[in-house]
């Protein structure tokens, strides 16, 4: 194996549901990008279940993400981990590998907020400079952009994330996942079929948005049974992406700034992404959507990130790695944005 | 109607310059929004076409200076409305000295106070929607995210946006500014009442998503 001269930032995430591992050199080149998810036998994601498949992956993606860039573990100058926000059992495991790759291997630390690597990536892949970022996962939806310092949160979810109303309508509905097939295309799928839209609670506070009425709401006109399911997938994600979507403009309006970008798990749904394009058009901002595996949670965006964080003079001593659960994306400096 | 001159294009709707009778008016125009299903599009420019200027009568009645209405078209969901001169607060608490800062806080406290004890949800209290005349009267406009509620979980969420728009955008001294929001409104309202509220806040605070208040679950 021919060793590489450029230096090498290893990443770990492992904040839900994706044990991930990525590989990226210092001048933001993406070697590797491994993965392994952890599928539920039914319901959503038992953090500790989680967590034990993501102790055991650990070794087969590590390698796997090695492999695939062609490097050994000597060839390594840093080690990034997703430090928070997430489910505890999670973050754990993740935080737990890198520390142990950093000691082993002798080389800094640095932890990384998870919701700022999403941000982060979707801008180097999507070559985006400073755009408004609509992040939609299973557990966060976040509308930022960057002022003064840090990325500010200008909207989001008062209650749960968009992802997550999502899939637990899905659920209710019978729907499965399947590996190759989240929940969430198969909702999309259903929804392409629906011709009726059913009322629904549209809920928009200020520059935020809530989600729970609407997803009790759709869940019970689901369960009384007089709705096709096609019309109740389509008007709930029309409710729904309209919801955020406004919020989006919202802050495009506010902050006038010339990109808009989609990331996170849901960014794959096509509606959205089309919603979305609509607003940066109206207001002359070009629109960016994250590719696939670098929208979803994933190793690369926090190896990537890390390489920002430490060239900027910013590393993690082993000793003050605990990950914070709550770690909110405006808490963090991000002194390589001017 | 004459001439109308583009004044700004938000997100919600267009704000437009027009002289109506010899008078210099605002025409506020929720245009049609391509990304929404037409019939969700029609129903919600509608809903806060009518529900705006009710909340703004209501607002008067409050004793909180809102600008006077003068035509509500529901077919083209615009509102024509009094041309209010003045600066919006957003850019005024940037430029002024850390007392008169406070002072304007207070009084804005003051206003959402009133709103609240007259049963009025504003729903989209930002600095942007707040108008300085020369007098040092505040105006408040936007009233079509608001509600008729005297709930105290509305009137929670109403200043937990205040909150979070004041981090957003004056985030060098937006705890200092809320600070004084709080003062103003708890002399409005009595302590009691505005107690609870803030009890109220908190909560809401530790609903979020990712808050260090929140309990560790």
């Amino acid at each position: 194996m021919k060793r590489r001269t450029e230096a090498l930032c290893l990443g770990v995430e492992s904040t839900a549901d994706d044990f991930g591992v990525g590989i990226a050199t210092f001048k933001g080149e993406i070697l590797a990008n491994a993965s392994s998810g952890y599928v539920p036998e039914e319901g959503g994601i038992h953090p500790r279940e989680a967590a034990r498949h993501h102790a055991e992956a650990a070794d087969k993606v590590l390698n796997e993400a090695l492999t695939k860039a062609g490097v050994k573990p000597t060839d390594l100058a840093l080690i990034a981990f997703s430090q928070g926000p997430g489910l505890g059992p999670c973050l754990r495991t993740g935080a737990t590998v890198a520390r142990a790759l950093a000691s082993y291997l002798n080389v800094p630390l640095v932890g990384v907020n998870h919701s700022l690597a999403h941000i982060e990536i979707g801008k180097l892949k999507t070559g985006t400079v400073d755009p408004v970022t609509l992040y939609v996962s299973g557990g966060n939806t976040i509308v930022s952009a960057f002022e003064a310092g840090r990325y500010r949160v200008f909207g989001e979810t008062l209650d749960i994330a968009l992802g997550n109303c999502l899939d637990v309508f899905a659920r209710e509905a019978g729907l499965n996942q399947k590996q190759g097939l989240s929940l969430g295309a198969a909702l999309e799928r259903l929804a392409a079929d629906g011709a009726k839209l059913v009322p629904l609670p549209y809920v928009v506070k200020g520059m935020d948005v809530s989600l729970s009425g609407l997803l009790t709401a759709a869940t019970t006109l689901l369960h009384k049974g007089e709705c096709r399911l096609e019309d109740l997938c389509y008007s709930l994600q029309e409710h729904a992406f309209s919801m955020v979507t406004e919020v989006t403009e919202r802050a495009l309006a506010h902050t006038e700034k010339k990109e808009v970008l989609l990331t996170g798990g849901v960014a794959a749904n096509k509606r959205l992404q089309a919603m979305l394009s609509i607003i940066a058009e109206e207001h002359d901002s070009k629109f960016n959507v994250v590719p696939l595996q670098f929208a979803t949670d994933n190793g690369a965006m926090i190896a990537w990130t890390g390489v920002l964080a430490y060239t900027h003079g910013l590393v993690t001593p082993v000793a003050e790695s605990f990950v914070k659960l709550r770690w909110r994306l405006e808490k963090v400096d991000v002194p390589w944005v001017q | 109607m004459g001439a109308m001159t583009l004044l700004k294009k938000g997100a919600e709707a267009s704000l437009f310059l027009a002289d109506w009778h010899g008078r210099k008016v605002i025409v506020k125009a929720r245009l049609p929004k391509r990304y929404r299903p037409a019939e969700l599009d029609a129903k919600i420019r509608h809903y806060r076409t009518a529900h705006e200027p009710q909340l703004m009568h209501e607002a008067k009645k409050a004793g909180v200076p809102t600008p006077t209405i003068f035509l509500v078209d529901l077919k083209d969901a615009a509102i024509t409305m009094e041309f209010v001169a003045g600066r919006q607060v957003k850019q005024v608490l940037a430029d002024v000295s850390r007392k008169e800062r406070q002072a304007l806080c207070v009084k804005i406290g003051g206003l959402i106070g009133k709103l609240h004890r007259h049963g009025v949800i504003h729903g989209d209290l930002t600095t942007s929607n707040m108008i300085l005349d020369a007098e040092g009267k505040i105006f408040l406009v936007d009233f079509g995210l608001g509600e008729k509620n005297t709930e105290v979980e509305a009137r929670g969420v109403d200043l937990h946006l205040m909150k979070r728009a004041l981090q957003s955008t004056h985030y060098r001294f937006a705890e200092e500014c809320f600070k004084h929001v709080l003062k103003g409104y708890s002399a409005v309202l009595g302590e009691e009442d505005a107690e609870k509220v803030f009890e109220k806040i908190r909560e809401i605070e530790r609903r979020g998503r990712y808050v260090d208040e929140r309990k560790q679950s």
